[in-house]
């Protein structure tokens, strides 16, 4: 019984960081129609940063900030230099591009910082919490996960729903063309939202890497399943991504609890497959086509 | 579009004086189909091409050739996939290690000879390419995408789960191919084993070329261009999407056949989802949906890594930065070829080739 | 004050339009006439700037718009109601309404006064529009329209999918728009008769080219004009 109690606490905090991974995602694609395969590469940069600004001033709030920073300035400059060319394009090219960035990023990783992993320091204490006699599966640093997700979740949520950019940032998704009749700038809009999932995605890497650390291809598997969780929310839907990465951390939680942690991506493929063959639009779909 | 055109049929040779005549008529019904015997003809001249070639190079350079060979095999089949019935697949790295797993478990664990491994492997990796080309028949764009990815992840993990049977980190190792005795003892092994490659890659080249150019190809041409109105032709676009998969499949399970039977091992780290990207790029770059581009793929997947291994031995580049430079050239390839030159190399040459033709028109 | 001359707008190998010149005055409306694939809505793109001409000039109050970037073309003061009304289905009325000022910041109309002109709207402000009538989405999409109090007003099918009775509103309305704002209006329309109805002007156009540009009265005189191109 405490082992299904520490696989549930434990799929929460790995779900967080999943729907934080989603979010990202999602943005994007409600955005510009473009699944970014490259987030992972990119939250790894930016992580990286974060590591590498933390070793040399010792401040974990600095390296933190300047990663954010750096996340929204990577995003907005690969959304302008190079999605721009490809946003009418085929979808096909987009996948291309976004897979030749994640190439290249990794590469680029191991070229700075070399191949072997390095560990990160992590917000808060890892030791989980002491419940009576027992230990818990659950730190105080996981709770400063969940909180930060929500933070962030519920934060994009009042940016879209109760400024007039966020209503812009909407309109120039829904329906690209009209809002240019409207005199929106839809080329900043996209970039925006390229810029505020990519610094989504530098604040998840900050939160998963102590448990992951930081290497060139560790953050793979979590851009693995952030898609799988924002198909299973449906991919146009910021609440869905998020109960989507919670559901997604339960089940591969309790797969690596009761069945080792190797089958782990096969089981995010399962879920992925299933999702798709049976309700392919997610959870939580609204729109089917967009209009332009 | 039409429907795949019915099999050929001569008509019954009748009995009587006339009757040798009518079965020259036979025979030459048959050179009527000239697909097969246009195919065939290009695979034997590229056979011949081939021999002589290998006759004149030395041990390394056939090796390479038997890398290039293997690769073609496996962005052969890839590049009909995606270019012709137009279905993005990020997981043939995985058929790639199923291919070279079963080769080396059938030949070093249950002592078979090669050419049966190699035909199982191609049918293991048709028999797993089914369910999973059947359901990448349903999904579309990025969701295929996405599964394929996750395909390519989740998979080598298995070797991880059944580390007796895979063999774990390690992999598996096999003894290399014996040369045949009526080669002569100066044959070098290096050679052998790019006349196996090649060989295995002519018999993909000829499969798929026919496949081009048979009424599949044209189905699937017209499927990958507009789905729904290919179906409302009357088109089986689910079957012919995962009887492409299928295909593709087999391409790649020969391909890791020949690796395992060119490189002697087969280990999960070499079947990552860097392979699945370098396949990717190999086929981006040549031109999605060429033959003659998987040629050029396959040249640059094998010449790229000494060219940069040259470079940074010349710029005293650090060992981090010569690792990494064929995979970092990879990614700016992928992002410069779609940007600028969607059409891949081969692209480039037809371009070429009808300005050419033009200017001989005009003049 | 709003000036085509001699546009030519190419896709690929087709000449949407070859040519075509004329001129919108304040406080006027010109209906744009003729069959499907005449290049009505094309024109209208033209200059709205979704669409770059291969040759000839826009020139709105003095100025070459002809390569301006839409936003900034939306800016100066031409509002473009596309075919189909473009009224954005995931947003609420009173959403769309604010989206079309948003550009102009504290000059434009605040939805209020547009609910004032319409008032079938302001039961529904709230609600996603994709729950509105046809004719509560024309109505839609012209007030959001004018929430950036523009100077040029191009509508593209108005009339489309809407009763005739709705219809005759539409173009009531369109022509007191004109009178009482001096808008500009370019009005493109298959249904000619109720266009003219409220049109100074009668623009033509057949497989990209002008082949008249008169008054309502003349035009409607014309038998033969008539029966050829406007179906009456």
């Amino acid at each position: 019984m405490t082992n299904f109690l520490d696989y549930t606490l434990n799929g929460i905090s790995t779900g967080a960081v999943y729907a934080a991974v989603a979010l990202a995602l999602v943005l994007i694609w409600r955005a510009t129609r473009i699944v970014n395969f490259a987030q992972g590469a990119m939250l790894m940069i930016t992580t990286y940063i974060a590591s590498s600004v933390i070793s040399s001033t010792g401040s974990y709030v600095v390296g933190v900030i300047v990663a954010l920073a750096a996340g929204l300035l990577i995003g907005a400059l690969v959304e302008r230099v190079l999605i721009r060319p490809v946003e009418h394009a085929p979808p096909l090219n987009a996948v291309i591009v976004a897979l030749g960035l994640y190439t290249f990023l990794v590469a680029l990783a191991g070229m700075i910082w070399g191949a072997t992993p390095r560990s990160f320091p992590s917000a808060f204490s890892i030791r989980g919490y002491t419940i009576g006699h027992t230990q818990v599966l659950f730190s105080p640093n996981d709770t400063f996960i969940v909180l930060v997700v929500v933070a962030v979740a519920l934060g994009l949520a009042v940016l879209f729903r109760a400024t007039s950019l966020g209503l812009q940032m909407r309109a120039a998704a829904f329906a690209p063309e009209v809002a240019q009749l409207l005199g929106i700038r839809v080329g900043r809009m996209f970039t925006l939202g390229w810029a505020l999932a990519a610094f989504t995605g530098a604040i998840a890497g900050v939160l998963v890497a102590p448990s992951t650390f930081v290497g060139p291809n560790n953050f793979d598997p979590i851009l693995i399943s952030g898609f799988v969780a924002a198909v299973l929310g449906g991919l146009d839907s910021p609440p869905g991504a998020v109960v989507g990465g919670v559901l997604l951390g339960l089940a591969l939680s309790y797969v690596s609890g009761y069945e080792g942690s190797a089958l782990v991506p096969l089981a995010a493929l399962v879920v992925l497959v299933l999702v798709l063959m049976i309700r392919p639009s997610g959870l939580f779909s609204t729109t089917s086509e967009r209009r332009v | 579009m039409s429907a795949a055109t019915p099999p050929q049929t001569d008509p019954p040779a009748p009995q009587g004086p006339r009757a040798p005549g009518r079965a020259v008529g036979g025979v030459l019904g048959v050179a009527r189909d000239t697909t097969i015997l246009r195919s065939l003809a290009i695979v034997v001249l590229a056979g011949v091409v081939l021999y002589i070639v290998s006759e004149s190079l030395s041990p390394y350079r056939n090796l390479q050739l038997a890398n290039g060979a293997y690769l073609f095999a496996a962005l052969a089949g890839l590049t009909m996939l995606i270019g012709l019935s137009g279905q993005v697949s990020l997981g043939h790295g995985a058929f790639l290690a199923a291919g070279a797993y079963t080769v080396s478990l059938l030949v070093s664990k249950e002592g078979w000879a090669l050419a049966p491994s190699l035909v199982a492997a191609v049918a293991v990796c048709c028999v797993i390419g089914l369910p999973v080309g059947l359901a990448a028949s349903r999904l579309r764009g990025p969701y295929l995408a996405g599964a394929t990815l996750a395909f390519a992840v989740g998979l080598p993990a298995l070797a991880d789960k059944f580390p007796n049977l895979f063999g774990g980190e390690n992999g598996l190792t096999i003894n290399p191919p014996v040369v045949p005795s009526w080669l002569g003892t100066n044959f070098s092994l290096e050679e052998w084993q790019a006349w196996i490659a090649c060989l295995g890659a002519l018999i993909v080249l000829l499969v798929l070329l026919n496949l081009y150019r048979s009424g599949l190809g044209r189905s699937l041409r017209a499927v990958r261009d507009d789905e729904i109105a290919a179906s409302l032709c009357g088109l089986r676009v689910g079957r012919m999407k995962t009887l492409a998969f299928v295909v593709s499949a087999g391409c790649a399970g020969l391909g890791g056949g020949l690796y395992a039977a060119v490189l002697n091992l087969a280990t999960p780290s070499a079947f990552s989802i860097t392979l699945s990207l370098s396949l990717l790029t190999g086929v981006v770059v040549g031109g999605l949906g060429s033959l003659s581009g998987a040629i050029w793929g396959a040249a640059l997947i094998v010449l790229l890594p000494n060219w940069t291994s040259d470079l940074a031995h010349s710029l005293s580049l650090s060992t981090n930065v010569s690792d990494n430079l064929p995979q970092a050239v990879y990614g700016i390839v992928l992002i410069v070829v779609i940007l600028a030159y969607p059409g891949g190399i081969q692209g480039g040459v037809r371009a070429i080739v009808s300005l050419i033709t033009r200017r001989r028109w005009s003049t | 004050m709003l000036e085509v001359q001699g546009v030519t707008t190419v896709y690929g190998a087709v000449r949407a339009l070859d040519g075509v010149s004329l001129t919108v005055e304040p406080g006027s409306v010109t209906a744009v006439l003729g069959a499907n694939g005449a290049g009505k809505t094309t024109l209208l793109r033209t200059i709205s700037g979704l669409v770059r001409p291969s040759s000839g000039r826009i020139v709105f109050d003095g100025t070459d718009i002809t390569n301006a970037s839409v936003e900034d073309i939306v800016r100066r003061g031409v509002s473009h109601v596309p075919e189909g009304r473009g009224v954005i289905g995931e947003l609420t009325v009173e959403e769309n309404l604010r989206l079309g000022g948003l550009y102009k910041r504290g000059e434009a109309m605040a939805p209020k006064e547009v609910y004032e002109m319409f008032p079938r709207l302001l039961e529904h402000r709230g609600s996603l529009t994709s729950k509105l009538s046809g004719g509560e989405r024309q109505m839609l999409s012209i007030g959001r329209a004018l929430v950036g109090r523009p100077r040029v007003l191009l509508l593209d099918e108005p009339s489309l999918g809407l009763a005739p009775r709705l219809v005759a509103q539409i173009m009531g309305m369109v022509r007191r728009l004109a009178d009482s704002l001096g808008l500009a209006v370019l009005l493109v329309e298959q249904n000619a008769r109720s266009a003219l109805s409220v049109a100074n002007r009668g623009v033509v156009l057949n497989l990209g080219t002008v082949v008249a540009d008169q008054p309502p009265g003349e035009l409607a005189a014309d038998e033969r004009l008539r029966h050829a191109y406007l179906g009456f």
